[in-house]
């Protein structure tokens, strides 16, 4: 492996830390997108529903979360044993290395505080006793209990703590679509968790919030009115939450490769001089709340869409020693590329590798779309990551890279099993840079190349797919 | 034997996309009426 190919020296752009985090919202999963759809044609299934929620304790103690705040390494993870909601981790806590699981009091108390439009109050007893304690930025709408049933009477949604109302959510606007209850609450969620992992990873690395110069949000709501639906910037909402006053920022979509695209952006940002430190935040998605929650209900399992991911890092110039992106790495779909798995795999691995003078077997891990296949097996979606780490295997095959019956052993030395929730651009790739850091710091591994895909196909826009990729590795100088 | 049998292809991102299985049942002879690319995740 040259690192130096044809003369050409790595451009690296520094990895100060990433923070992740989980928000545990069960009594909000009814409002994601497929069990509200759903719920409102068959009210019976909202019990059911119900009935199949966990508490935070469970939440708290499921494997693949404890992977996903950095408590557990994701080698480890087919170790344990399955199933996983069943065989819970004991001792396991909300604090991780890299973030927490953030329980539902806090998270309303967190989006009392980041409402700026009077958007949701909530039942002040409720409040004074569960979340109050949580609140940051601005004083809650406190009301009695009946005010806020007359709310939700009029359309506001019901916002609840194991079932009880406790406050509602109000739409901005009584004609516009783009600012109805069901639609802010989304974006205010969004905009809260990814905040509340921005302040994760500043704390971590005692930086100042004023000392950030850019923020890009990854997240995927599309924040706008009826003029301007998806118009956005939520970066700069984010940034203004944690303080950041010296920060601008914008946001950058690619469905779920839009965190990939994020980092690229932000590194072009840093390797350009525009910024000196850059973070790349994304929310959750409350939309994907509950999304294949009637296959868990046919299971007889819990419904384990009930958490919102997110994720924050920050980027700085590369110093010696310190992990980094490899920016010229970075490797994008384009457009003649074709859409098919084996011409994914081309683009955003065989080429960009081949610039560096690398193979496919040169890569230590590869982080892929992570997704949990507890989650996604029982609705027939399958092992998304599986299928991934087998068609970059098949491709070293066809290269000769690799004997066929090599096939498995490359997909458990260089992947691993999925343990994100199925939130879109969370578990595309950008969710296992923690753990990629600490391999890499540790000598573990060598490198990673991170591959995000996005299904742009969904908006209707194109036929086409996406995908973004960029190598990882420690700036050996 | 297939001119005129008329198909729905669903395809999946990480398998096999739409378009791709709409051109090789319309070179069999089928005639696709409709053909998608979903996301399962």
């Amino acid at each position: 492996m040259s690192e130096f190919k044809d003369g050409l020296k790595p451009i690296r752009v520094g990895i100060e830390g990433v923070s992740y985090s989980l928000t545990h919202v069960p009594d909000l999963v009814r409002y994601g997108s497929k069990p509200l759809r759903e719920i409102r044609a068959q009210p019976a299934l909202g019990e059911q529903l119900a009935k199949q929620l966990r508490d935070f304790a469970a939440a708290t103690a499921y494997a693949p979360h404890q992977v996903y705040i950095g408590n557990i390494a994701p080698e480890k993870l087919s170790d344990l044993p399955k199933p996983w909601y069943e065989r819970l981790i004991e001792g396991a806590t909300p604090k991780g290395r890299f973030g927490d699981l953030v329980e539902q009091a806090k998270f309303y108390g967190l989006l009392a505080g980041a409402d700026q439009f009077d958007l949701v109050s909530f039942e002040e007893s409720w409040f004074l006793e569960h979340a109050a304690r949580h609140l940051i930025g601005r004083a809650p709408r406190l009301r009695s209990l009946g005010e806020i049933q007359k709310r939700c009477e009029k359309g506001a949604l019901a916002l609840r703590d194991g079932g009880r109302l406790i406050g509602a959510f109000e739409a901005a606007h009584e004609e516009d679509a783009s600012l109805a209850a069901e639609v802010l609450l989304e974006n205010l969620a969004g905009k809260v968790s990814a905040a509340h992992s921005l302040r994760t990873v500043l704390n971590q690395l005692d930086i100042q919030p004023a000392d950030i110069e850019f923020v890009i949000s990854c997240s995927e709501e599309a924040v706008g009115d009826r003029y301007n639906r998806g118009g956005g910037n939520l970066a700069k909402a984010i940034a203004e939450d944690v303080g950041c006053v010296n920060a601008s920022g914008c946001d950058t979509k690619a469905f779920c490769a839009g965190p990939m695209y994020a980092m690229v952006h932000g590194a072009s940002l840093i390797q350009s001089g525009v910024a000196k430190k850059v973070a790349v935040v994304a929310g959750g998605s409350l939309a994907k709340l509950g999304m294949k929650f009637e296959s868990h209900l046919k299971k007889n399992m819990p419904v384990l869409e009930d958490v919102l991911g997110s994720f924050a890092a920050i980027l700085s110039p590369a110093r010696p020693g310190q992990i980094c992106m490899r920016l010229d790495s970075a490797a994008f779909h384009p457009v003649g590329a074709g859409a098919s798995p084996q011409a994914m795999a081309e683009c955003l691995a065989e080429k960009p590798l081949a610039k560096l003078g690398m193979k496919l077997i040169d890569v230590d891990r590869y982080g892929v779309e992570l997704h949990n296949p507890e989650i996604t097996v029982p609705s027939g979606s399958g092992d998304v990551p599986r299928t991934n780490y087998l068609t970059l295997a098949a491709l070293a095959v066809m290269r000769g890279q690799i004997q066929k019956n090599q096939m498995e052993d490359f997909v458990r030395s260089r992947g691993m099993l999925g343990y994100a929730p199925t939130q879109g651009h969370i578990p595309s790739a950008i969710v296992y840079l923690g753990h990629a850091i600490d391999a890499l710091q540790c000598r573990a591994i060598r490198n990673a190349l991170l591959i995000a895909k996005g299904s742009l196909f969904l908006g209707r826009m194109t036929q086409l797919s996406d995908g973004c990729s960029f190598l990882v590795d420690r700036n050996e100088v | 034997m297939l001119k005129g049998k008329k198909i729905i292809a669903i395809g999946e991102r990480d398998g096999v996309p739409g378009p791709v299985i709409a051109e090789c049942l319309e070179g069999a002879g089928y005639e696709v009426i409709f053909q998608a690319t979903e996301c399962f995740v």
